[in-house]
Order: structure tokens, then sequence, then C-alpha cells
């Protein structure tokens, strides 16, 4: 069935669809994505979960690493350009043949990358059991 | 007929790879169609896949054909593109990637009109949609219509307007076609074009490492141009007595990009592809590995391009300015021949075919759903089929807009210099609010609207007021790229915005909700199961 027939039931966005919003052209209830707060089915209880120890500790597992990980990458990065822009000569002198520290530096920013990838990955992983220990705890009550 | 067309091997097989292409997208697209689709495709959708339709999306017309040519041409100054294109996906995967899908909505509008008052919020998300797609879409035209210039021999203006036709009749007849796979299949056949590219100047440097970048210091197109260090930045941004703004201007340049990615509409829907806040995760690894190693490819073919091309082989514009975008298909061209170049050229057309179509539909959809529907309409539809109506018919403004200035602006305009300006607009308007409502309690509704709204003002105007606006000679704003300024001012009218207006007593108690929701992923199933 046409995802633009009116007869369709099912409103969810096709697989792959450019945009993934609603398709368009579709009567009948909005789909869950699009409800805003008032118009959501609350079967959870959010303030009993955002009120537990749990989830604050889970918050501020997260803040520990990602507040001082963006500083980090954010300063390291915008150095290059301010060091190549205000600093050119320095910059410009080579270290290794031709290659210059202007090179080097924004070679690094590779480096960084993949670095600060990784470590976001293996302290994701300690969120997630974290999370799921915190969603149990509410599947049981 | 105008232009007499003559079907060299390489048009057959630019021709015959289009085709494929096309074919493919279109019988992937009816694969996955039917009820329930979504649901069952979109749990099969693994990370790796998904990192490479991210990075698909992301190595447009501006990655692959401008960075070439800036790097070619400006030397250093063009290698800082692929750094902050890089290092912008960091901002996605620390602050954006998880939050957005854990809170189960689709669109930056979604998950602002979740807990701030709707209609507002979304007519001035759909607007920055809008604009920040356009600035995308003018990038994409200009690359294919030098394409298409160079593949056919046809002027660019006429060559622009054939390519925009037929993107929007694939665009506006063909629908929603998925673009997913062939956003896979294309990222695939990207990257083996870069490395073969990337081999081929290596070999006509020994294979030796230390050999090319001498070759490149000492680069003198063939001895037309008197050697300058092309690894020496400087050579575009650099401060000089023309410019004494040009440090500013690089620092201004590497703010916008880093920070915009996490802005752009048609990067964001695609976390949305997958079940779970761990596969968006993965996903944002796999597409940064990919980008990561695409873009030190660049080195090679961009730098390389420079110790091999002579500048007559640099196509020029009317006003004798050499068009940077079409670097990389030319060096395919003098190192691999003919159909080498052709295969190229299909690829970067494909690209720019996929892009265009995602961010034609990710535009209109947003226009007519966001605005004309939500926002004039409360939701309903006064008729069955209106929307997909007008959904068409901004679709084809949209692309008209874009080729009219792509037009205006001449094929010599770098593709990587006009994504540079959508990354900052998309920074400066989108980044603030989608932060602030995730992560700021008393964040409301006015905050939102005049974050926007400023941002996307501060950031159009000084586009605007800049040397790539209405004034070329002598601009009233000093820097290229906005965003050094625009941005803070997004962010500033966000945080203005909300403490000196009224508390919302409604937005600040669902924020709890909101935070449980972007935080654990509960309740983000949902948005799937129907």
């Amino acid at each position: 069935m046409s995802p633009d027939d009116p007869n369709n039931p099912d409103f969810t966005p096709e697989i792959g669809a450019p945009t993934d919003i609603t398709p368009l052209g579709r009567t009948g209830p909005k789909p869950a994505h699009e409800l805003t707060a008032s118009e959501d089915p609350d079967p959870v209880d959010w303030g009993a979960i955002a009120r537990d120890p749990d989830f604050h500790a889970l918050l501020r597992a997260k803040k520990r690493f990602i507040i001082p990980g963006t500083i980090f990458f954010l300063v390291y990065y915008m150095t290059l350009p301010v060091l190549v822009g205000f600093f050119p000569d320095v910059m410009k002198r080579p270290v290794w043949g031709a290659v210059n520290w202007a090179y080097l530096f924004a070679l690094s920013q590779f480096v960084m990358t993949g670095v600060l990838c990784v470590l976001y990955v293996r302290a994701s992983r300690r969120w997630d059991a974290m999370n799921a220990a915190l969603l149990a705890k509410f599947k049981h009550r | 007929m105008l232009f007499a067309l003559q079907i060299t091997p390489a048009l057959g097989m630019f021709l015959a790879f289009v085709a494929v292409t096309l074919v493919i997208t279109y019988y992937s697209a009816r694969k996955a169609t039917g009820s329930s689709a979504y649901f069952a495709a979109g749990r099969s959708i693994k990370g790796w896949q998904n990192g490479l339709a991210v990075a698909g999306d992301y190595m447009s017309a501006a990655s692959f054909l401008g960075i070439s040519g800036i790097i070619c041409l400006k030397g250093y100054d063009g290698f800082m593109y692929s750094v902050g294109f890089l290092v912008a996906y960091l901002t996605v995967l620390f602050l954006v990637a998880e939050p957005l899908r854990n809170a189960g909505k689709y669109t930056m509008a979604d998950l602002l009109a979740y807990r701030l008052k709707a209609r507002p919020v979304r007519a001035l998300a759909a607007l920055s949609t809008l604009t920040v797609s356009t600035f995308y879409m003018i990038a994409q035209m200009v690359g294919a219509g030098g394409i298409i210039e160079q593949l056919i021999g046809i002027p660019f203006a006429p060559a622009v307007i054939g390519v925009g036709a037929l993107m929007l009749v694939y665009v506006v007849f063909g629908g929603m076609l998925a673009t997913t796979w062939v956003q896979i299949i294309k990222a695939v056949l990207l990257i083996a074009g870069a490395f073969a590219l990337s081999v081929m100047v290596l070999g006509k440097h020994g294979f030796n490492i230390g050999q090319f970048f001498d070759s490149v210091s000492a680069a003198t197109y063939a001895g037309s141009k008197p050697p300058v260090n092309l690894l020496d930045p400087g050579l575009a941004y650099g401060a000089s007595a023309k410019n004494p703004w040009g440090a500013w201007d690089f620092t201004s340049l590497a703010f916008g990009l880093v920070l915009g990615t996490a802005g752009l509409p048609h990067i964001l829907v695609r976390f949305y592809t997958v079940p779970d806040a761990q596969t968006a995760r993965s996903s944002v690894v796999w597409a940064t590995g990919i980008i990561g190693v695409f873009y030190i490819l660049t080195t090679f073919f961009g730098f390389g391009a420079a110790t091999i091309l002579s500048m007559s082989d640099i196509p020029v514009d009317s006003k004798g300015v050499p068009n940077g975008n079409m670097v990389a298909p030319i060096l395919a061209k003098v190192l691999g021949g003919e159909l080498f170049f052709a295969f190229i050229s299909a690829v970067a057309f494909a690209t720019i075919l996929a892009v265009v179509a995602g961010l034609t539909m990710s535009a209109s959809t947003s226009f007519a759903h966001d605005f004309y529907s939500n926002v004039l309409h409360h939701g309903r539809e006064t008729r069955p089929g209106e929307e997909v109506k007008v959904a068409r018919i901004t679709a084809f403004f949209v692309g008209a807009i874009s080729i009219a200035l792509a037009i205006l602006l001449g094929s010599s305009v770098n593709a990587a210099m006009l994504v540079g300006l959508a990354f900052s607009v998309a920074a400066s308007a989108n980044l603030p609010v989608i932060l602030f409502s995730v992560f700021w309690k008393r964040f409301n509704t006015v905050g939102a609207c005049s974050g926007l709204a400023v941002g996307l003002a501060s950031s159009i105007i000084l586009i605007l007021l800049s040397k790539n606006g209405l004034f070329p000679k002598d601009p009233v704003f000093p820097l290229t790229n906005p965003g050094l300024v625009s941005i803070p001012l997004g962010f500033l009218a966000s945080w203005l915005g909300t403490v000196l207006s009224a508390p919302e007593p409604g937005a600040e108690e669902k924020f709890a909700e909101l935070s449980v929701r972007s935080q654990t992923g509960l309740g983000a199933e949902k948005a799937a199961a129907h």
C-alpha cells in the first residue's frame, strides 16, 4: 500500500526516507514522535525517576566525562586556527623534510578525534550499565 | 538542438553509472516500503550501515570537489576544512546524537515542540531548516553544474539549470525514495575512488611520503606560477596588508565548522533510522572513522593535484578565476584517463543527486509539515493530500532559488566555502536551542524563538555584509565567515530571551520527563513501535 494512500493505517516513516518526518498527507492520529508533552499519554512516573539518586549518579557520571571532554576538544581544536592565524611564522617552520608544524598539528587533530571517540565509547559502556540498573529498578515496582 | 551532444565513452560510462545508482535507489526503496517497514527495517539498520550513510550524506560536493580544489589552489588553508569537518563529529557524539535519539523525536522541531509552545517554535525551526538547506543546495548545484560543464561541454548556466531541473523532477515526482542505500553505495565508491586517486598521486612521487611533501612545498603548477609553499598557512585567510583580519578569519571559520554539524537538519535525522542510542553512538563512531580516513586522503589528492596539474588544466570561469571545484575530476583525467574521469565524475554526481534529494525533501517537508499544517492549520489537514501538494511546491521553489543563486555566484565559487557558511548558520540558529532544550530546565518558548531568530538573522546579515555577500570589494563586516560573532549571539539571545521573560511552568514541569527520556532512553522505543 502506498504511503500516500489515505487508507494506509501505518503512518510511520519509510525506512531511509530522506527526512524521516512522517510522510505527508495522512489523516488520523499523530505518530508518537510528534506528540507534545501535553498530548503524550504518560504511563511512566517520570518525576520519580528524575528524583532517584541513581539517576543523579548517572547524570553526574556523564557530566564528569562530557563537560571536560568537550572543553578539551574545543580548546585543542581552536588552538589550531589561533596558532596558524596569529603565529604563522612559527607554524611555517619545517619539522620533518618539508612537513611543518602547521601540518603536523592539523594531523594531530585526527589522532585526537580518534582517541576521544574511543574514550567516549569506553565511558559510555559504564553509563549503559548504570542506566540498565536504574531502569530495571523501576520495572520491578 | 541547442548543443550538439557527443556520446563519448566517458559520457556513456557516466550516464550508465548514474542510471545504475538510480535503479538501486528505486528498488531498495520499493523493497523497504509497506506497512511497518520502518519498524522492521529500522531495527535492521546496523551501526556501520548507518555510519556509512551518515558519511555518505556528509561527503557531499563540498567535501570531495570543494576541499580538493581549495587545497590545490590555496594549500594549507583548504586543509582546515578537512580538519574542522571531522572534529565537528565530536560535538555530535558528545552532545547531540544520544540525547536526541533517546528523546524519541525525529526533527529539531519535534524536539522543541515537545515541551515548548508548538506553533512559534515550529514556524522558526522550519524557516531555519529551509535556510540552511538552501545554502547547502547552492554548493551542490555549483559542483554538479561544473561536472556537467566539463563532461558535455555546455556553458555553466544551462548546465546548472539542466542539473537542477533533473534533480527537481527526481524529488518532486519521485517523492520519498530511500536514499540510505544510495548513500551507502556511494560512500564506498567515493572512498574507493579517493584511495585510487591517492595511490596514483603517490605513485608519481615514487611512493615516498617525504618526496611527496617536498614536491608539494615546491609546487609550481608546471612552471606557470612562481613557487609558493602550499604547506604554509595563510594563502587564503592569512593576515596581510590587504586583509588585517586574516587571523580572525581562520578562527571564525574553524568555530563555525566545529559547531555546525550538530545543527545540520539532514545529518541529525540520520540518527533516527537506528533502533537505539547505542546504535546511534556506534554509527557516529563509524562515520567519524570513515570520514577521518577520507579527509586524510584529501592531503594526497588535494596537495598532490598541485604537483601534477598545470594551471592550464584547471578550467576558468568567464572572469578568468580558476574553478576550484573541478580539480579532483581533472586530476582523475590526467592520472587515469577518460574512463577514470567518468568514474570519478559519476560518483561525484551521484553524491550530489543523493544529497540534494535528501536536502530538498527535508526542507520542503519541514515547511509543509511544520509551518503549513502545524502552524497555519493547527495540525489538521483541510483537504486530504494538501500537505503533499504544499511540499512539492516548496521543493520547486527551494530548487529554483538555489539554481538562481548558483548561477549568480558562478562556477568558480568554492563549494566547501559555501557549505562552511551553511555550517555557521546551522551552528548559530539551531545548536543553541537544541542544547538548551535538552540541558536547561528554565529554557522557554521566548528563549527558543529569540535564539532561532537572532542566530538565523545575524548569520545571514553578516554574510550579506561580508566579502561573500553584497560587498565583494569593500566589506562592511571584515570576516568571510560569520561564526565567531553569530554563534555567541545565538546562544546569548536564547539565554537572554529566557531569563528576561516570565518562566514557563509547563515547560519546566516537563523538563524532568525530557531529561529522563533523553538520558535513559526510556520510552524511546515507543517512537518506532506502531
